[in-house]
């Protein structure tokens, strides 16, 4: 049987693990269980819904499970024992039906939810939607404003209220993006796009990140959501394209290549631009296209020519020099 | 002849010990000293093998053998090999991310090597083996079989498995894994992001391993359709039976996605085809397709032969028939119809259409109606039943209660609205485990005690079984239950450090439950060793020390090399219970026979040795040892065609004499009741206390 020893350092643990369940919220900050967005916040009360019906499935268990063991342990005298009891229709139709009526119910709330928060469908707010063009980098985001002719790494600013519209795919292997604040995630692969509409409805920062595995630099790839009223927002953008440099091929070629946010910062940023940011002036405001065209040209794409790969960044290095 | 030539891509740099002389580190230190282990370890084993003069009986009694009780042990100790190296692995990871914040001790790619063997390993080196053991040893004993329907074909499923998972040992010495993860999702397994020979690695073994699978879910499937004992129909079969029948018809289908996908990525590295690389029309998401297509099969693959074991452990335990069988098998077969259903909810989040997702997330649900229902008929069967609470029913109730807690959690993630937020999060990694752990690995821990006295002859030690069974559970449940915790709070998986020092407790508990089952597993080890020295106590050669309900139980313990001197006549469910009942067990009279068993032969190990001197050589381009490997395969089969006096006759006067020996051994053993069951009276002749 179990020691008293691990017993007692069993129990420690189970209070140490009750202690945290109910330590204070901000555990969950940068997460949707905090959400700063409708959608997080449909996706946080469909958790909680779910959760809640399929209790109903299980707690039976937790609760029949103890009280069987106890009364029909052998050698406990008094007990009925029937060996060739093994078939009671009441009971199949109980064993059957309580989880097909909840399956029921819960299919039909996956397929309202699913329906109403696919992260395709655009999003209704005050005003029209700001574009982003997301290129996934290793190992950095990289947001392009094409209609405002900017660009940021390492922090998307956004107006509060104001629905975006997001276009997505990488530069290099794949890679999942997400702002859980917000909304879920979408996977950005090369060659593809994907989308995502995301509204805030409260000024803040928010983190968003990478979680799709993609090499040394993976913990290191996020990034600051800035949700800020229109004026700052406004702001933020002037200042943005003023203090930017241009994004140009030589500029993309020392972004693109494998390297965390802080080297390529080293490299780009002027020291009008805050630490954890670089900020772009857009010079072709087909980048994106022309980074997602550029893998379908019906012809091999040399390694040097590929972001992600060693060839690429002793490319850039050696036209850099 | 230039160096590349001969040696391919293979220097001095493959060696880890070079990288820790020329820059010592701890992340280096960790890498050699884990190769330093398993060349010690291969040396040991090599040492003791001569010191004991092991090679001849090595030799003719294991390695060469086509007996599938054999082969079934040889797979399950493979498979606690492979997982002891499993579980160090992960108690390495856990011990970083404790140490995670803003750092730890291993480099970022050292820890993706990790995470990649340790997924790998565990999934095909260790649950695939211990669960093709359990069904190798166990199927044929309980339909009343002498062999399984191809027993060559059966050796060299195992040789190509385990010359796999030796590619996995040999990447610890030579050259570095791949860094992809167990999914190894390309493009970036692919050869312009990784040109080295970590992927390599992978896709052969995976190949070659899921070859072997392949053909053991023909042979299985084989087995039960062709040679059950006459009067054992399909209904009558025991539940164990009818999940090898499932999970058979899922390794034949579901294998061979994989063994696909992995050659196509293959293809892209070695042959500069572009099925999934990022130009010239490449697709990673057929990769994905592929690749979970098999995946989610490969769940129930695993999932549901632990089902079985558990269905036999509650019966037996609870001295009572199996409540619902017929539900349980129309369970069963829906899980396995269903299970090629649901592939898609592994990547809800790749931009389907909220229709698709929608069809497959309900898809997914549905597996909750027949897996609630297996849950509930386990209960009923324990209902009103007379309960003993041994080591396998302590893994079973852990299993029920853990059980339902992956279920819960896997119902949220089968909702594409919230698996947008928690997909590759921990809160994922903490789900998989859930079911992996207490469904599969505890059913085959349960099975491991269960039937280890029929395969050995003798009991396992009942109290270092206890405190391991409840090792197991409380080391799962540290590790994993914060796990869901900070994957709700934004942890990504394969994140060897954090910024949030919010994470830090929970890793803490996380490190502490990975040490726990740590000590299950050694625990394990060291009841088997005791159990080995007290062996002559705990003899049960009558074979049947559980009074349990199935034909295997009704031989000795071990079984002759035939199995069964008289086949038996199965005339309804739980055939051997209903016999003892009825006080027809141990029948003597009947027609013996001229038994024909399959000799021994050679070519499952040589496919082995060679299948691995093919896998290196490709994986490091060393093409002429290619070639040959190749030529000498082709070879060795064709010669072994020629051998057609491949059958010896055991004679019925020695099978009569056998069996006579053994009843008359009955006959003067005492039967014991259920209150000493754990005693060494308990020669293995239950007194029965089924009723009927």
């Amino acid at each position: 049987m179990i020691g008293r020893k691990q017993f007692s350092s069993l129990a420690l643990s189970g209070v140490t693990i009750a202690a945290l369940m109910v330590a204070p919220c901000p555990l969950f900050a940068d997460t949707f269980l905090e959400p700063a967005g409708q959608i997080a916040s449909d996706q946080r009360s469909h958790l909680l819904w779910v959760t809640g019906i399929t209790m109903i499935a299980v707690i039976p268990v937790f609760v029949l499970l103890p009280l069987i063991l106890l009364r029909y342990r052998r050698g406990r005298s008094g007990a009925t024992y029937k060996p060739r009891w093994e078939y009671s229709l009441p009971l199949e139709i109980t064993m059957w039906g309580v989880p097909l009526f909840l399956v029921g119910v819960l299919s039909l709330a996956l397929w309202q939810s699913t329906h109403k928060l696919d992260p395709y469908k655009p999003i209704e707010g005050a005003g029209p939607p700001v574009n982003v063009q997301v290129v996934g980098l290793d190992w950095k985001w990289l947001f392009i404003y094409p209609d405002l002719g900017i660009a940021s790494v390492g922090e998307l600013a956004i107006p509060v209220d104001q629905p975006v519209a997001m276009t997505l795919t990488t530069d290099t292997v794949m890679q999942s993006f997400i702002i859980s604040s917000l909304a879920g995630q979408i996977y950005a692969m090369p060659g593809m796009t994907t989308e995502l509409h995301v509204m805030a409805d409260t000024v803040g920062a928010f983190e968003g990140e990478n979680t799709q595995y993609n090499g040394n630099g993976f913990v290191g790839q996020k990034f600051m959501t800035r949700a800020m009223d229109t004026a700052d927002f406004d702001g933020w953008v002037q200042k943005v394209k003023s203090d930017g440099v241009a994004l140009d091929e030589a500029a993309y070629g020392v972004l693109a290549r494998q390297s965390s946010q802080e080297e390529a910062h080293k490299g780009l940023a002027s020291g009008a631009m805050p630490s954890d940011a670089i900020w772009f002036t857009l010079p072709d405001i087909h980048l994106f296209h022309k980074i997602v065209g550029r893998y379908h040209t019906g012809k091999p794409l040399p390694l040097a020519a590929q972001p992600g790969t060693v060839e690429f960044s002793a490319a850039t290095q050696e036209a850099a020099q | 002849m230039t160096y590349q030539d001969i040696f391919g891509r293979l220097t001095l740099d493959a060696l880890p010990f070079t990288a820790f002389i020329r820059a010592p580190s701890v992340n280096e230190a960790v890498a050699s000293t884990a190769a330093s282990i398993v060349v010690v370890g291969a040396l040991t084993v090599l040492f003791l093998l001569t010191r004991y003069r092991l090679w001849g009986p090595l030799w003719r009694d294991w390695l060469t053998s086509t007996d599938h009780k054999k082969i079934g042990i040889m797979y399950i100790v493979f498979s606690l090999v492979m997982m002891t190296r499993g579980v160090i692995e992960g108690v390495v990871m856990r011990t970083q991310q404790a140490f995670g914040l803003d750092g730890g001790f291993l480099q970022p790619d050292h820890f993706a090597q990790l995470f990649s063997t340790h997924g790998t390993i565990m999934i095909f080196f260790v649950a695939m083996p211990f669960v093709a053991g359990f069904i190798n040893y166990v199927m044929p004993l309980q339909i009343g079989a002498r062999d399984v329907a191809f027993p060559v074909m059966n050796q060299i499923s195992l040789g190509l498995t385990v010359a796999s998972g030796v590619m996995l040992m040999v990447s610890l010495v030579v050259g570095k894994f791949s860094t992809g993860g167990w999914s190894a999702y390309p493009p970036y397994t692919g050869a312009a992001f990784n040109p080295g020979v970590g992927p390599d690695y992978w896709i052969w073994a995976i190949v070659v391993s899921g070859l072997g699978t392949t053909l053991s879910g023909i042979n299985f499937a084989t087995t039960i359709y062709k040679m059950r004992a006459p009067g054992m129909t399909f209904f009558r079969m025991p539940l164990f039976t009818w999940t090898v029948v499932c999970s058979s018809i899922l390794m034949v289908f579901a294998l061979p996605p994989l063994s696909v996908a992995a050659l196509l990525l293959g293809l892209d590295r070695y042959l500069d085809f572009h099925f999934f690389t990022n130009d010239l029309g490449g697709n990673m998401m057929n990769y994905a397709n592929l690749f979970w297509l098999f995946g989610h099969p490969e769940v129930y693959l695993l999932v549901l032969p632990a089902y079985g074991m558990f269905s036999e452990v509650f019966a037996t335990y609870s001295a009572k028939r199996l409540y619902g069988y017929t539900s349980l098998v129309i369970a069963t077969m829906s899980i396995a119809v269903l299970s090629f259903t649901v592939w898609l909810h592994h990547f809800f989040t790749m931009g389907q259409s909220a229709l698709i997702n929608a069809a497959f997330g309900i898809a997914t649900m549905l597996i909750a109606i027949p897996t609630g229902v297996k849950v509930y008929d386990w209960m009923a069967t324990m209902y009103r039943g007379r309960i003993r609470i041994s080591v396998p029913m302590i893994y079973g109730i852990g299993f029920l209660v853990l059980f339902v807690i992956g279920g819960l959690t896997g119902v949220i993630l089968a909702n594409p609205t919230i698996d947008y937020q928690v997909h590759n999060s921990l809160f994922l990694v903490a789900h998989f485990h859930n079911v992996l752990i207490p469904g599969v690995l505890f059913g085959l821990l349960a099975g491991y005690n269960y039937w280890f006295p029929k395969a050995f002859g003798f009991r396992l030690n009942e109290r270092l079984g206890r405190r391991s069974a409840f090792l197991w559970i409380a080391g799962f449940s540290l590790t994993f239950f914060p796990l869901y915790f900070v994957g709700l709070m934004g942890m990504p998986r394969r994140s060897f450090s954090y910024t949030d020092p919010a994470f830090v407790p929970y890793m803490i508990v996380a490190v502490l439950g990975a040490f726990c089952i740590f000590s299950a597993l050694i625990t394990i080890l060291v009841q088997l060793k005791v159990s080995i020295k007290e062996r002559d106590q705990n003899r049960v050669p009558i074979g049947d020390p559980w009074d349990a309900r199935t034909l295997e139980w009704s031989i000795p313990a071990p079984p002759p090399e035939y199995n069964f001197a008289l086949l038996p006549q199965v005339r309804e469910r739980d055939e051997f219970a209903m016999a003892k009942i009825e006080g027809r067990a141990y029948a003597a009279e009947g027609d013996y026979e001229d038994i024909e068993v399959p000799k021994n032969t050679p070519i499952g190990f040589v496919l082995c040795v060679l299948s691995g001197v093919w896998m290196f050589a490709l994986v490091w381009w060393i093409w002429w040892l290619a070639a040959l490997a190749t030529a000498l395969i082709i070879l060795a089969v064709i010669l072994w065609t020629f051998d057609i006096d491949n059958e010896h006759v055991i004679p019925a006067a020695d099978v009569r004499k056998a069996h006579e020996a053994w009843l008359e051994q009955i006959r003067l053993t005492k039967p014991v009741d259920r209150d000493h069951e754990a005693d060494p009276s308990n020669q293995g002749l239950a007194k029965t206390e089924l009723e009927g």
